[in-house]
C-alpha cells in the first residue's frame, strides 16, 4: 500500500535518476521542508545541483523553464497552490504551448508544470480552486490529472518524457488518498478497462448493464466510488465511471461507448460549474448524434470558495449532491 | 572582408528589406502586420558582429533587423511574411515568430525574457560558452515579467545579455510618460552592470556591444545594454503622430549616412546596387512560392 504522495515523489526521483537533464524548480522546495506539500521532499538532498529553489515569481520560473526545455534539458516546475496559475497564464498560452507548432515543428517544449488544485481544506477563496478548466482546450498543451487507478509515478515519468509541455493538476486531498488495487477493497465487485497507455482512460464496470455513466477525474473519483458503490448495494442501480488522466486534448471513444449503452451521462468536477469540463463533454456527446441521452452535469458552485466549511461543503459538489444527482438522472 | 564594408553592408540590406516590405504593405500586396527597424539597423549590426555564431538569440515583434544582421536569409523572412509553406516556419509566425538555428523571436512584450534566461542557464549547465541574448524595448520595461528574470538571473549568475533598444516610443506613447526613473537603474537595483551607449553609429555600438558581450561571457554574469536609437518610421505600418520636426532632427544621425562618409564612392555604390538586385530577388522568388497545404491541420491527441 502506498499514498499518491509517496508514489509521485517516487516518480519525481526515478526520473533525477535516470536523467541528468531533468531538473526540479519552485518555491520552497529546498529540504528539509521540501515543497509546501512535501512531494519533493528529500529530492533537494539527493540532487542539490537539480534542484532551485526561487524567489515567488511563478511567471518568470516558468519561462526559465521553456527556456531550458528549448535547449535540451527536462525541467518540472511546482506551483505551490493552483490558484497561482492564473500568474503563469501567458507563459503557458503565448510562450511555452506555442513554439513548437508556430516555429513548425523545428523545437520541442519537454516542460512539465506540476500543481494543488481543490478544496475541502478550508483553505478559502484563493487557495482552494480548481482551475484547469481554463487550461484545456489550449492547442500544444496536455493537461493530467493523477488518480488511485492510475499510476501516478508513471503519469509524472511520462510527462517528464514527453516533448510536449504538461499541466499535471494533483488534488491535494489526493495525495494522503492509498492507490488502489484491482479486485480489493472498493473494487471488489468492479472490472477495470483501460484504454490507451499513456494517460489512459479508465472504465470501472460493476457486472451488469450500465444504468448511468459518471465521467470524471482526479481526487473527484474517489468521492464518486462511493457514491457509486452505496447506490449499487442500497438501490442496485449499475453505473460505469469513465475515469479520465488525460483531460486535455481528450478521447472520447470509451464514453461514448458507455454511454451508448446507458443513455445517461453525469459529468463531475470540482471547477465551477458554468461553461466548465463537463459542459464540454455533454456538448460532444450531443453532437455525437447518441439518441436520447439524459444529462446532468455536477461541479462547484459559481461561487467564490468560502473560507467557513459551512459554506464550503455547499459551494464543492458534496457525496449528496452527486448521489441526489444520479436519483434525478434514473427518474 | 573589411569591417566597414561589412558593416554599410549590412544597415543597407536592413533598411532595403524594410522598406520594399513597408511598400508591399502600402501597395496591399501584403496583408497582416509588420514592425520596421529602419533607423536602429547599427544596433543589430553592431551587435551580431561581435557575436560569436553560435550564440542564443531571443528577439521581439521588431525582429527582422536582427534575423538578417543574423546572418538570415532575406528570401526566407520574405517568403514567411508572405505566408508561403517556403518561409522560415512555413507560414505558421509571420512577421513577429520566426526561428533559425539559434535565432528565436515572438510577439510578447516582456515574456521572452525568462526565456533567453532559462536558454542561458542551459548553456552555462552544460559548459558550452554560449551566451543568451534576448531584445527588450523601452516599451517593454513595463512589464513586470522582466525584473523577475533581472532578480533571477543576477542571483543564479546566468549569462545573458538584456539588449534595451530605447527607441523613445512604446508604440504611440513616449518614454517620458510611460516610464519613471532611469534605464540603468532599473538594472542596478538587482546587481546588474550596465553598458549603455547614446548614439546612432555603428562603431560606437559595436565597441560597447564587444564590451558587453565578453563580459557576459567570461563572467558568467548577465549585462543590461542600452542603446539609445530612434526609429525613423512608425510604429507599425503608417499612423504616426510624432512631431515632424523631431523626427527629421534624428534623421542627421542617420546611422547609414554616419557609416557611409568611410566608404570611397566606388565601394557604396556597388554594396547598394548588390543588395538591391538581392532584395528585388529575395521578394520576387517568394512571390512563386506555394503556400502552406492545409491537410499538416489534422487534429493532435
Amino acid at each position: 500500500m502506498t499514498t499518491v504522495l509517496h508514489n509521485l515523489n517516487q516518480g519525481l526521483i526515478r526520473s533525477m535518476e535516470s536523467d541528468k537533464r531533468v531538473f526540479l524548480i519552485g518555491e520552497d522546495l529546498l529540504d528539509p521542508y521540501g515543497g509546501a506539500f512535501k512531494v519533493t521532499r528529500g529530492i533537494s538532498t539527493r540532487f542539490p545541483e537539480r534542484v532551485l529553489t526561487t524567489p515567488i515569481s511563478e511567471s518568470a520560473i516558468i519561462g526559465i523553464a521553456t527556456g531550458m526545455a528549448m535547449r535540451g534539458l527536462r525541467p518540472v516546475v511546482e506551483i505551490m497552490f493552483g490558484d497561482f496559475v492564473t500568474l503563469i497564464m501567458d507563459q503557458i498560452l503565448n510562450h511555452a504551448s506555442k513554439f513548437r507548432w508556430v516555429y513548425n515543428d523545428n523545437v520541442s517544449v519537454p516542460i512539465v508544470v506540476r500543481t494543488p488544485m481543490g478544496g475541502r481544506r478550508g483553505y478559502g477563496p484563493t487557495h482552494s480552486q480548481s482551475l484547469e478548466k481554463l487550461f484545456m482546450g489550449i492547442p500544444g498543451l496536455r493537461v493530467v490529472a493523477p488518480n488511485t487507478i492510475a499510476d501516478p509515478a508513471l503519469l509524472i515519468e511520462s510527462a517528464i518524457g514527453d516533448n510536449d509541455p504538461v499541466l499535471f493538476i494533483e488534488h491535494k486531498l489526493l495525495y494522503a488518498c492509498q492507490l488502489l488495487e484491482n479486485g480489493i477493497g472498493d473494487l471488489v465487485d468492479a472490472k477495470i478497462e483501460q484504454f490507451g497507455n499513456i494517460n489512459p482512460t479508465y472504465k470501472i464496470h460493476f457486472s451488469s448493464k450500465p444504468q448511468i455513466t459518471i465521467a470524471t477525474y482526479g481526487y473527484n473519483f474517489e468521492i464518486v466510488r462511493k457514491v457509486v458503490l452505496e447506490v449499487l448495494y442500497e438501490r442496485e442501480i449499475f453505473s460505469e465511471i469513465i475515469l479520465f488522466t488525460q483531460l486535455s486534448p481528450f478521447n472520447l471513444i470509451p464514453l461514448f461507448e458507455s454511454i451508448g449503452q446507458s443513455k445517461r451521462l453525469l459529468t463531475v468536477e470540482e471547477g465551477t460549474l458554468s461553461l466548465g469540463w463537463g459542459s464540454e463533454l455533454s456538448a460532444r456527446v450531443a453532437e455525437n448524434g447518441i439518441n436520447n441521452v439524459k444529462i446532468k452535469r455536477v461541479g462547484a458552485l459559481d461561487f467564490p470558495i468560502a473560507n467557513t466549511k459551512q459554506l464550503e461543503d455547499k459551494i464543492l459538489p458534496s457525496h449528496q449532491v452527486i448521489k441526489q444527482a444520479i436519483y434525478d438522472l434514473l427518474e | 572582408m573589411d569591417i566597414n564594408y561589412r558593416l554599410y553592408k549590412q544597415m543597407f540590406l536592413i533598411r532595403k528589406f524594410e522598406e520594399h516590405l513597408l511598400e508591399k504593405f502600402s501597395s496591399g500586396k501584403l496583408v497582416g502586420t509588420t514592425h520596421a527597424y529602419i533607423g536602429q539597423e547599427a544596433n543589430a549590426a553592431g551587435i551580431f558582429d561581435v557575436l560569436d555564431k553560435d550564440d542564443i538569440i531571443f528577439s521581439n515583434h521588431r525582429c527582422h533587423g536582427h534575423y538578417l544582421a543574423y546572418g538570415g536569409d532575406p528570401y526566407l523572412l520574405a517568403a514567411e511574411v508572405m505566408g508561403k509553406a517556403t518561409g522560415l516556419v512555413g507560414g505558421r509566425g509571420g512577421s513577429q515568430h520566426i526561428q533559425i538555428r539559434n535565432f528565436y523571436s515572438n510577439g510578447i512584450q516582456g515574456g521572452i525574457v525568462p526565456i533567453a534566461t532559462g536558454m542561458a542557464f542551459a548553456e552555462k549547465y552544460i559548459q558550452s560558452k554560449r551566451i543568451a541574448l534576448v531584445f527588450l524595448g523601452d516599451g517593454t520595461l513595463g512589464q513586470g515579467i522582466v525584473y523577475e528574470s533581472f532578480n533571477i538571473a543576477s542571483l543564479w549568475g546566468i549569462p545573458v545579455l538584456f539588449v534595451v533598444e530605447n527607441n523613445r516610443y512604446a508604440q504611440t506613447t513616449p518614454i517620458e510618460i510611460a516610464m519613471a526613473g532611469k534605464i540603468h537603474d532599473r538594472f542596478k537595483a538587482f546587481g546588474i552592470d550596465t553598458r549603455e551607449c547614446d548614439s546612432m553609429d555603428v562603431l560606437e555600438i559595436r565597441e560597447v556591444a564587444k564590451d558587453a558581450i565578453n563580459f557576459v561571457r567570461n563572467k558568467m554574469q548577465p549585462v543590461g545594454l542600452i542603446l539609445h536609437t530612434y526609429r525613423f518610421s512608425a510604429h507599425s505600418k503608417g499612423d504616426d503622430f510624432r512631431n515632424p520636426e523631431e523626427i527629421t532632427s534624428y534623421l542627421k544621425n542617420d546611422p547609414l549616412i554616419i557609416h557611409k562618409k568611410r566608404l570611397d564612392k566606388a565601394i557604396f555604390e556597388q554594396v547598394e546596387s548588390d543588395v538591391n538586385w538581392q532584395i528585388s530577388d529575395a521578394f520576387l522568388r517568394a512571390d512563386q512560392d506555394p503556400f502552406p497545404n492545409d491537410n499538416i491541420l489534422k487534429p493532435i491527441l
